[in-house]
């Protein structure tokens, strides 16, 4: 029932929400700067992304978790 | 207006940054008959140079450097290059649990010993590694609104082999505000521990550690591994073993409005092959709680992993949120949530701080145990068919705060500082604590510190 939710929710962001959301071509000035990037400090998430792959037991979502090295 | 190049690249954010490139671009385009604009700086070099300690409070301590390159060519394709070393040392949690009385355990390698005083959580404090890695990205534009890209990744360690390959291609469309990205990757890795591959199950070997050799005169020139040796021997059942891992990325990036940004993530991964711990071993205690026996862990040789993942970025009038929230859940059950949060406040002059807060819980294993009961694993038919007492697979609760202060120096170049404080709880996960263990520590916590300086130029 969750997971039906989240798709019924996801399927209609999808199909209807996204012609409505966004900006204009003139108004990405506040997205456009480095710091707005979803990936702001890719060098950090490396770092985070190793330390936290070998002391628990989750990995990825943002990017690939997998393989890399033998601390798991 | 600030216009920003799309440099800063790595595996892990290429859709992201794909995106980065396209607004861009489509910004560049917007301004380009204007005096402000700045033309990209095309086919140079960006680098992020990063040294990271991350030390545990008598445990591990790690040390790793980053050297991160980017080159951006005429045409928007992206090169980006990484090379990662780190050195780990340090007492890593063996798996057995603290005792009323001294516990002996062997070494891995079945060279020596060592002793675990009374009350102590037993930890092997020859833990020692270095690894090298290296990887390679290549991004390119392949036709109006879709842009792909495909990497190599190659991590060596003393006892560990790891070789990856990623795919990835990104489709833009509602005038670029919506993104939809799919991505692939497999990585092949090979696991040669110090001292072979322990038989699952079997129980470690203590004793006399003096390897000796037949070094009789009967002529044979052979040497054959007699008393220790041929006892450790018959514990191990290769030296060498393999898993792969195959991952499943779908994302979809929406610009929400001129202040806010989402991405939404589904993931599938399949792990196949040897999936245990060879150092990590289990106590098999009696009804009291004493134990017996210590016996090397077992796994099983598949794990599934899903996961989902939302992140929003929102621009304030100075300040932005970056929070993102992870569900994770796989079939041995372990489920867990992820929150992160950074917030970066500008200080002018193009300095800032960023407070981060990061909270993950998960549950156990459903073979975790942090024990076993001598009665049970004696009878074939009340033996589990895996058990791992290893903490990072079992209840437990962790959260970091950290701060990071970036500044401007010479010529834009970002000089910054993170430290940061990490916390584990391990919890019960309503495991019973028999007779003497029951005023034993047997789910310590674990701090850490983490302390980075970055420089990019």
């Amino acid at each position: 029932m969750k997971k039906q939710t989240i798709v019924v929710l996801f399927v209609t962001i999808l199909s209807s929400g996204c012609s409505s959301l966004g900006v204009e071509p003139w108004e990405r000035d506040l997205l456009a700067k480095d710091e707005m990037s979803l990936s702001s400090s890719p060098v950090d998430n490396a770092l985070d992304d190793h330390i936290y792959f070998s002391k628990e037991a989750s990995s990825g979502g943002k990017g690939f978790g997998g393989g890399g090295c033998g601390c798991n | 207006m600030q216009l920003i190049t799309n440099k800063k690249q790595d595996k892990k954010s290429m859709k992201k940054d794909n995106i980065k490139a396209l607004l861009t671009l489509a910004t560049t385009a917007l301004l380009s008959g204007g005096a402000q604009a700045e033309t990209p700086d095309e086919d140079s070099w960006e680098f992020d140079t990063a040294f990271l300690l991350y030390s545990e409070v008598d445990r591990v301590s790690a040390g790793e450097v980053i050297l991160n390159a980017t080159k951006t060519f005429q045409d928007e394709e992206i090169l980006n290059l990484k090379l990662t070393v780190d050195a780990l040392t340090g007492a890593s949690a063996n798996g057995a649990i603290a005792q009323p009385n001294v516990q002996t355990f062997s070494r891995p390698s079945g060279k020596g010993q060592y002793d675990v005083a009374a009350g102590e959580t037993p930890l092997d404090d020859t833990f020692h590694d270095t690894r090298v890695q290296l990887n390679a990205q290549w991004t390119q534009p392949i036709a109006s609104d879709y842009t792909a890209s495909g990497g190599v990744h190659i991590s060596k360690e003393y006892d560990y082999l790891s070789l990856g390959l990623n795919g990835n291609i990104a489709i833009d469309f509602n005038q670029k505000n919506t993104t939809l990205s799919i991505g692939a990757s497999y990585f092949q890795d090979t696991f040669t521990p110090e001292g072979g591959i322990p038989k699952p199950f079997t129980s470690m070997l203590i004793g006399d550690g003096s390897v000796s050799w037949d070094d009789d005169d009967d002529d044979d020139y052979s040497q054959k591994p007699i008393g220790w040796a041929a006892d450790f021997a018959q514990t191990r059942m290769g030296s060498e073993d393999n898993k792969t891992t195959t991952d499943l990325l779908l994302g979809f990036t929406q610009v929400i409005n001129r202040q806010m940004i989402m991405q939404f993530n589904y993931s599938y991964s399949m792990v196949d092959g040897y999936l245990i711990d060879p150092f990590k071993i289990i106590s098999v205690v009696n009804d009291g709680g004493l134990a017996q026996d210590n016996v090397y862990e077992n796994r099983p040789d598949q794990r599934i992993k899903q996961s989902a993942y939302v992140q929003s970025m929102y621009h304030f009038d100075t300040t932005i949120l970056d929070l993102s929230y992870r569900y994770m859940w796989d079939d041995w059950d372990i489920k867990s949530h992820t929150i992160d949060s950074r917030f970066r406040i500008p200080l002018g002059d193009g300095s800032y701080i960023q407070p981060h807060f990061r909270y993950y819980q998960q549950s156990a294993a459903d073979f975790y145990a942090p024990y076993l009961m001598q009665s049970d694993f004696e009878l074939q038919n009340k033996r589990p068919e895996f058990a791992s007492a290893d903490y990072r697979i079992g209840e437990m609760a962790t959260y970091t705060l950290g701060l990071k202060y970036g500044m401007m120096v010479n010529n834009g170049h970002e000089l910054s500082f993170r430290l940061e404080y990490y916390h584990q709880a391990p919890t019960d996960g309503g495991f019973d604590s028999p007779s003497v263990l029951a005023s034993e520590e047997l789910y310590p916590t674990i701090d850490a510190v983490i302390a980075q300086v970055t420089y990019s130029f």
